[in-house]
C-alpha cells in the first residue's frame, strides 16, 4: 500500500512541477499577478510532495518489502539498520528519487526567500526550477520508477552493492547531490534574467549566496567520494581522473569560475554576459555528469548497468535544456548592458584570467572524458584517454592561476600600478622560493614536484595571509564574512597543494608477499605481517590481517586491513587498514592468499594526504562563509556598486 | 588604427595563439596518452597492428578469463592467466594484486603491453558487479559471445 502512496505522490509532485512552470512563466510574460502567486504554494507543496514519496522508498526499505523491485535488488534480511536507510541512494532508481528531492529542497528554499525580488523576478526563477523540476520527475516516473511492484514478492533482497556499505558513502552522494543541484538556481536566474533583458545588480547579489552554496557542498561531496575510494577501494589513491570523478569536478571548475565572475558582474557591471553563459554551463554540465554517470556509456568505477532508454531521455533532456538556454542567450545577451571600462593592470583582468583558465581547464577534461565516446562514434576504435593527459594538461593550466592567486584580493578594481601589490607580496615570494631550495635537496624522492608543492602552498598561504593581515590591521574597515570566505577558500588551495603535490612525489608502495612474522621496510617504517584471522560481521565473513606499523623502532599501530566475503552474493571486498597522521598515513590493504600461508599485501606511506581533503573541507568553508555575508541580504534598493565599497576594497589597507 | 582597436586586435591575437598552443598540447597529451582495446584474436591474427605485436605501443587488452587458465606460484604475486575471446587465447603476466572481483570465466581488462608473445599487464580491471560487462568489451565480444557461449562457463573461484 505504501508503495503506491509513494507512486501518487510522485506524480503529484509532477503536476505541482507543471503547475509551478506554466502559471508563473505565462503570469510574468502578461504580468497577470494572480497567475504568477502559483509559483511558492507550488513549490512548497512539490518539496512535500516529493518527501512523502521518499519516506515510502525509506519505509519499504527500513521493513524489509522485497515485493518492491528496488528493495528486493539492493537490500538484503541481513543489512544493518542504518544502511537500510542509505540503500535508498544505493542504485539508480532511488538515486534519482533523492536527486528529485534534493531539487525539491532547493525550490522550496527559493520560494521563501526570494520575497525581496520583485514578483516577476521571482516568477520566472522559480517557473524555470519548474521546467527542470519537469524534466527530473518525468525521467523518474516514466524510466526509473522507484515503486514498482516484484511479482510474487521475492523471498529475501538481493544486497546492497558491499562497495556501499561504509559510513563515507552515507553521506557523500546526497552532499554531491545538493551540489550538482545547486546550480539550478544560478541557472534559474540566468534564464530569468535573459527574459527580462537585463541583469540587475540587486538580483545578482541574491544569487551569489546560492552559488556559494551550491559550491561549497559539491566542494564537499567530491572529497567524502576522493577520501572514501581512498580507504574502500583498496587501492590508495584519492583521486583517478574516472569519468565519473571528471563529471563532478566540470561543473566544480565552472562554479568555481562563476563564484568569481559574479563577484565581477555584481561589483563592477562587468562581464554581465560571461557570467549568464558560466551559469548556463556549470548546471548544464551537472545534467551531463548525470547522463555520464546514469547512462553507462563509459567504462568507469561507478557505472551501473547500461539502459538505453534511459539515456536517450536525458540525452534528450540534456539537448532541450542547454540548447534552449544557449538559444536564448544567443537572442538577447547582445543587448547586455556593457560593465565599466578597466586598464590591463587590474583586478578584472586577474579575475578574467582566473575564468579563462579554470574554463579552459573544464574544457580540457570535458574532452578528455568524451574522446572516447567521440572516437567510437567516429569508429576510431574503442580508446581510452589514460591520467597523465589530465594530470599534465591540468598542472599546465593550472600553474599560472596558482601563481595570480595572491595577487588578485591586492589588487584594485578598474586600475592598478603593478607595482604595487607585487612590493606588498615580494617578501613571502622570495621566502617561497628559499623554501622551496631548501625542500629540493631535502626531499628524499621527486625532488621537483616536493619543490614546486612547497613553493606554491607558501606562496599561495603566505600571499593570503599577507591579505588578510592587511585589511586587519587597517582600521576602520570591516573584515565582511565575504572576505573571510575568500581568505579561507585560498588558504584551502594552500593546503590542498601541500597534500596533493607531496603525496604524488613522497608516497612509496610496495605490493610484497608476506608469511606471518616477516616484516617489510619502507624508508623509516616497518610493516610487520602477524597473519590473518577469521572475523564474522553482520553481513559477511572477513579475513582480517594483522599488520603491526613502526617508525624508527618506535610502534604506531596496529592495522586490520580486511578481505570480506558477503553472505548474500559471494563478493569479495577489500577494506584498508590506514593509521592516520597529520604528515603521513602508513596504509595497508589485503591481495589474495598466495597459499602455503602467504598473503599479498599492499603496503603505502602516503605523506601529507590528509592535507587534500583537509584543503578541500577549507574551501567548502569559504563558500559557505561567504554566503553568510549580510550584504547579499541587504534590502535597499541602492545603486549598483559604487566604486570602492564593499568586500572589494579599492584601496587595500597596505597601499595607504 | 586608434589606439582602442589596435588593442582589440592585439588581444584576439594573443587569444589566438594562446589557443593555437592551447590545441597542440592538448593534441599531443591526447596522442600520447590514449590506448586501444583489443580483444586477443585481433592482437594475434596482427589486425591490430605492428605496434601492438612488437610490444612498442601500450593498449588494453579486453576479453574473459579462460576458465582453468589461472596459475600462480605458491607464495609468490606473480600470476599468469589467459584473456580469450572465443577466438583466440592470450596468455597474460602479472605481478600485482589483482582486483577483488577478478574471477576465471568473467570479463577482464588489462593494460600493459605484448613481450616475447605474451601479454605483460600493468593494471588489471575486472568487471564491477555481477550484471556488469564494461561496455565495449561486450561490443568487441558481442559475435564471438554468441558464437562461443564464454559466459556462460561455471564462474571459478581465482581469489579464493
Amino acid at each position: 500500500m505504501l508503495p503506491e502512496l509513494g507512486q501518487a505522490a510522485l506524480l503529484l509532485a509532477l503536476l505541482a512541477a507543471l503547475l509551478q512552470a506554466l502559471f508563473p512563466l505565462a503570469g510574468a510574460a502578461g504580468n497577470r499577478a494572480a497567475w504568477m502567486a502559483v509559483a511558492r504554494p507550488a513549490a512548497f507543496a512539490q518539496l512535500a510532495l516529493l518527501a512523502c514519496a521518499y519516506a515510502a522508498l525509506t519505509a519499504a526499505f527500513v521493513q524489509q518489502d522485497f515485493s518492491v523491485k528496488y528493495v528486493a535488488d539492493n537490500s538484503n534480511s541481513l543489512l544493518p539498520m542504518v544502511y537500510r536507510y542509505t540503500a535508498v541512494w544505493g542504485a539508480h532508481e532511488g538515486s534519482m528519487l533523492l536527486w528529485a528531492l534534493m531539487l525539491g529542497i532547493w525550490n522550496a528554499a527559493v520560494a521563501s526567500w526570494s520575497r525581496r525580488l520583485p514578483d516577476p523576478v521571482m516568477a520566472r526563477v522559480l517557473g524555470v526550477i519548474g521546467l527542470v523540476a519537469i524534466g527530473f520527475l518525468s525521467f523518474l516516473v516514466f524510466t526509473s520508477n522507484p515503486f514498482e511492484r516484484l511479482l510474487p514478492a521475492a523471498a529475501e533482497g538481493h544486497d546492497l552493492n558491499p562497495l556501499l556499505q561504509d559510513p563515507g558513502m552515507i553521506i557523500h552522494p546526497p552532499m554531491l547531490y545538493v551540489g550538482y543541484i545547486g546550480f539550478v538556481v544560478p541557472f534559474a536566474f540566468a534564464i530569468a534574467a535573459l527574459l527580462e533583458g537585463q541583469v540587475d545588480a540587486r538580483w545578482l547579489r541574491w544569487t551569489r549566496p546560492w552559488t556559494n552554496v551550491a559550491w561549497g557542498f559539491l566542494t564537499l561531496g567530491i572529497m567524502l567520494g576522493s577520501w572514501w575510494a581512498y580507504y574502500e577501494l583498496g587501492w590508495g589513491g584519492w583521486w583517478f581522473w574516472d569519468p565519473v570523478e571528471n563529471a563532478s569536478f566540470m561543473p566544480w571548475l565552472v562554479g568555481a569560475a562563476l563564484i568569481h565572475s559574479q563577484a565581477v558582474t555584481e561589483k563592477r557591471g562587468s562581464f554581465g554576459g560571461w557570467t549568464l553563459l558560466l551559469a548556463i554551463a556549470a548546471f548544464s554540465l551537472s545534467l551531463l555528469g548525470a547522463f555520464l554517470v546514469r547512462s553507462g556509456v563509459l567504462t568507469s568505477v561507478h557505472s551501473f548497468a547500461a539502459d538505453p532508454g534511459r539515456g536517450l531521455f536525458i540525452l534528450t533532456f540534456l539537448a532541450l535544456v542547454i540548447g534552449g538556454a544557449l538559444a536564448l542567450y544567443v537572442l538577447r545577451a547582445p543587448g547586455l548592458p556593457q560593465g565599466r571600462p578597466f586598464a590591463a593592470a587590474s583586478r578584472e583582468t586577474l579575475l578574467l584570467v582566473n575564468n579563462l583558465l579554470l574554463a579552459a581547464a573544464c574544457a580540457m577534461v570535458l574532452l578528455g572524458t568524451l574522446y572516447p565516446l567521440l572516437a567510437d562514434a567516429l569508429d576510431l576504435g574503442k580508446v581510452s584517454v589514460g591520467p597523465p593527459y589530465f594530470g599534465t594538461l591540468f598542472i599546465l593550466l593550472m600553474a599560472p592561476l596558482v601563481l595570480l592567486v595572491p595577487l588578485g584580493p591586492l589588487t584594485r578594481w578598474q586600475q592598478e600600478q603593478p607595482s604595487r601589490p607585487l612590493a606588498l607580496l615580494m617578501p613571502w615570494l622570495g621566502l617561497a622560493l628559499v623554501l622551496a631550495v631548501v625542500a629540493y635537496f631535502m626531499a628524499p624522492q621527486g625532488p621537483l614536484k616536493t619543490a614546486a608543492g612547497v613553493f606554491a602552498s607558501v606562496w599561495v598561504g603566505l600571499g593570503t595571509l599577507r591579505f588578510a593581515w592587511t585589511r586587519l590591521r587597517a582600521s576602520g574597515r570591516a573584515f565582511t564574512p565575504e572576505m573571510l570566505g575568500m581568505v579561507l577558500g585560498h588558504a584551502g588551495i594552500a593546503v590542498f597543494l601541500v597534500g596533493a603535490l607531496l603525496v604524488e612525489a613522497q608516497n612509496v608502495q610496495q605490493e610484497v608477499a608476506m608469511k606471518a612474522g616477516d616484516t617489510a621496510r619502507i624508508g623509516r617504517y616497518a610493516f610487520r605481517f602477524d597473519g590473518v584471522e577469521r572475523v564474522q560481521g553482520p553481513n559477511y565473513i572477513a579475513d582480517r590481517g594483522l599488520v603491526q606499523v613502526s617508525r624508527d623502532g618506535r610502534v604506531l599501530a596496529m592495522l586490520h586491513p580486511e578481505k570480506r566475503a558477503y553472505a548474500s552474493g559471494g563478493q569479495i571486498m577489500t577494506d584498508a587498514g590506514i593509521h592516520a597522521g597529520l604528515f603521513a598515513d602508513s596504509f595497508a590493504a589485503l591481495g589474495e592468499p598466495l597459499g602455503d600461508g602467504a598473503w599479498a599485501v599492499r603496503l603505502q606511506i602516503k605523506p601529507f594526504v590528509r592535507w587534500v581533503w583537509a584543503g578541500a573541507l577549507l574551501m567548502a568553508l569559504g563558500g559557505f562563509v561567504t554566503a553568510l555575508d549580510r550584504r547579499f541580504r541587504r534590502v535597499s534598493a541602492d545603486p549598483p556598486a559604487p566604486r570602492g565599497r564593499d568586500g572589494a576594497p579599492s584601496m587595500p589597507g597596505g597601499g595607504t | 588604427m586608434n589606439p582602442t582597436r589596435r588593442r582589440r586586435l592585439w588581444f584576439v591575437l594573443a587569444l589566438l595563439a594562446a589557443a593555437a598552443v592551447a590545441a597542440v598540447l592538448v593534441a599531443s597529451a591526447l596522442q600520447r596518452n590514449i590506448a586501444y582495446l583489443y580483444t586477443p584474436n585481433e592482437v594475434l591474427s596482427g589486425t591490430a597492428g605492428e605496434a601492438v605485436s612488437s610490444g612498442e605501443a601500450r593498449f588494453r587488452l579486453g576479453g574473459m578469463v579462460a576458465t582453468d587458465s589461472f596459475r600462480r606460484e605458491e607464495g609468490s604475486l606473480e600470476a599468469r592467466f589467459r584473456v580469450t575471446d572465443g577466438d583466440a587465447e592470450l596468455e597474460v603476466v602479472y605481478d600485482r594484486i589483482l582486483p577483488d572481483l577478478f574471477r576465471e570465466g568473467q570479463a577482464v581488462v588489462a593494460t600493459g603491453r605484448m613481450r616475447d608473445g605474451v601479454f605483460v599487464a600493468e593494471d588489471v580491471l575486472a568487471k564491477h558487479d555481477e550484471t556488469y560487462v564494461p561496455k565495449e568489451v561486450a561490443d568487441k565480444m558481442g559475435l564471438a559471445h554468441a558464437r562461443h557461449n564464454v559466459d556462460d562457463a561455471p564462474p571459478a573461484e581465482a581469489t579464493q
